[in-house]
């Protein structure tokens, strides 16, 4: 439980500091895997005009870095991805706590502005709203620490992503050939080299969220299953060898990964959503002991800065 | 391809638009005004009715670019700028650039037919700064000189930038009629049948 010492006051004041600090290590650093496969991608790149376009993003990122700056204007929907010990303190606080933090690191960062009414089009300010940011909860029996991982997701490659319930028939091939046909039908708008994810389910909505999670799996990361592995490759290869590449210029890689996540299906129904997530993909993780100990496995070296 | 690199301060003339070719490569100093859908949909309507615009467009830059901002003692500084998605834009860009006399464009993701006809027929070209850059971006902008429209929020107002060797920004479309992109597409076209085949679709 809580250590003596620290109210529940000052826990929440805590916690949502280090949420505002998560909120940062998102816009401003881009994860260590997706930061290696860019580097990676601009040393082997030959074309010259394609290895100025990296450039720009790797020179992009060391500013982003040295002047705390967000690396891209467009900070996202706001999505968290909490994973709660049962027995964690306060958790009926984290609601609360994750969107205070969310309108604070909007002027602090700053973060753009990005949640709008659907009906009058009119921007809230702050980034708060109805249902955003978004907060996906998983309750962990036996644990009594909290997991959170931010992911800041930009409009620009969300607006190629689809959700379509196929029919058992259509089956797998309807679904890498929907990832094969996303792929191609974004081109150059989803600043790419991209991260693309499959996912299936039984309804819409959970063939979605596998495939969200499918994004915020490391680059370079295969699924644990053999079968699914061999999917992720050969939907790679596949996607690699449209041609589009970097930012749509005909040279490098178009993906630099791609990733499938599978619950099980409905005898009738065959769900299948395919998301994209730009180069820019930024996700970041802290967690928190119950007696309020906070670290970032995602962004280590913030944890010393205490 | 050819592969160029031209420094280039607004206002920019005919002449030296039309030097430029797709993949050469341009370094823009200078006033740039940023204007996505809402500001283009404003102008034309504005300039339908015979009204005046805030600002003159005639041989300048415009940005698809919606930014962070913060007011700092008073003064708005740009936090980060990368470029939005240009497709959007699409259907307002023919009118705007024979309207406006705008000479360069800067986004990102490509524009379609009807853009490229206008950077051909008035004397412009639609370039790309690099997607998802808004550091890069932010740090070539020297000063925000203004702001007009505010009331359709920080993204869709237009900023007065004042901007020193702002790139690199890549020609995408010229003033001879050639889409860059449009290329790409043609020459992977078949590409699309081959992955098929590669997952037994
Ligand atoms: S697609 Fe991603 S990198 Fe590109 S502008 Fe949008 S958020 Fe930024």
């Amino acid at each position: 439980m809580v250590k003596a010492g620290i109210s529940p006051q000052e826990f929440e004041e805590k916690i949502k500091r280090a949420t505002v600090k998560l909120l940062m290590a998102a816009a401003v650093y881009l994860p260590r895997d997706v930061k290696d496969a860019l580097e990676e991608t601009y040393k082997k790149e030959k074309g010259e005009l394609q290895k100025k376009m990296l450039r720009s993003i790797l020179d992009n990122l060391e500013i982003a870095e040295k002047e705390k700056r967000p690396l891209c204007q467009d900070t996202g929907a706001i999505i968290f991805y909490v994973k709660v010990g049962e027995k964690f303190p306060y958790m009926g606080s984290l609601h609360k706590i994750l969107r205070e933090a969310t309108a604070e690191a909007t002027e602090l960062i700053p973060l753009r502005p990005n949640v709008v009414d659907v009906i009058t089009g009119k921007n809230t300010g702050n980034n708060v709203g109805n249902y955003l940011p978004w907060i996906d909860w998983e309750v962990v029996p036996n644990s009594d620490v909290a997991e959170i991982t931010v992911m800041l997701k930009g409009g620009g490659s969300e607006a190629v992503s689809m959700m379509k319930v196929l029919t058992p028939a259509e089956g797998l091939k309807g679904a890498l050939k929907a990832v094969v046909d996303t792929a191609f039908e974004a081109g150059p708008r989803t600043c790419p080299p991209n991260i693309i994810a499959l996912g299936i389910g039984a309804t819409g909505e959970i063939a979605a969220k596998m495939a969200k999670r499918g994004l915020l799996r490391p680059v370079g990361e295969r699924h644990p299953d053999p079968k699914v592995a061999e999917i992720e490759e050969k939907l790679l290869e596949a996607i690699n060898s449209l041609g589009w590449g970097i930012h749509g210029t005909g040279s490098g890689p178009t993906v630099l990964d791609v990733h499938v996540e599978v619950a099980e299906r409905h005898p009738a129904t065959y769900a299948v959503s395919v998301m994209v997530y730009c180069w820019a993909a930024r996700r970041a993780t802290m967690k928190i002991t119950a007696d309020g100990k906070v670290t970032y496995p995602s962004h280590s070296f913030l944890d010393k800065e205490g | 391809m050819s592969m160029a690199e031209y420094r280039l301060r607004t206002p920019v003339s005919e002449e030296e638009v039309r030097k430029l070719s797709i993949g050469d490569i341009v370094y823009l100093s200078g006033t740039v005004y940023t204007l996505r859908d809402a500001g283009h949909k404003r102008s034309l309507e504005l300039l339908a009715k015979g009204e005046k615009l805030p600002v003159d467009f005639k041989g300048m830059a415009i940005y698809h670019m919606g930014p962070i901002v913060k007011k700092k003692d008073g003064e708005w500084e740009i936090v980060s700028a990368g470029p939005t998605t240009s497709t959007r834009i699409e259907a307002y860009e023919y009118d705007f650039v024979e309207k406006s006399g705008v000479r360069i464009i800067i986004g990102k993701g490509g524009m379609g037919k009807r853009t490229a006809e206008a950077c051909k027929k008035f004397g412009a070209v639609y370039t790309i700064f690099t997607g998802g850059a808004g550091a890069l971006g932010a740090k070539a902008i020297q000063r925000i000189a203004g702001v007009h429209w505010l009331d359709l929020g920080v993204p869709e107002a237009i900023w007065v930038m004042e901007v020193k060797d702002f790139g690199p920004l890549f020609v995408i479309i010229d003033s001879k009629g050639d889409n860059y992109y449009e290329q790409v597409k043609e020459r992977i076209g078949q590409n699309l049948k081959e992955a098929y085949a590669k997952l037994g679709l």
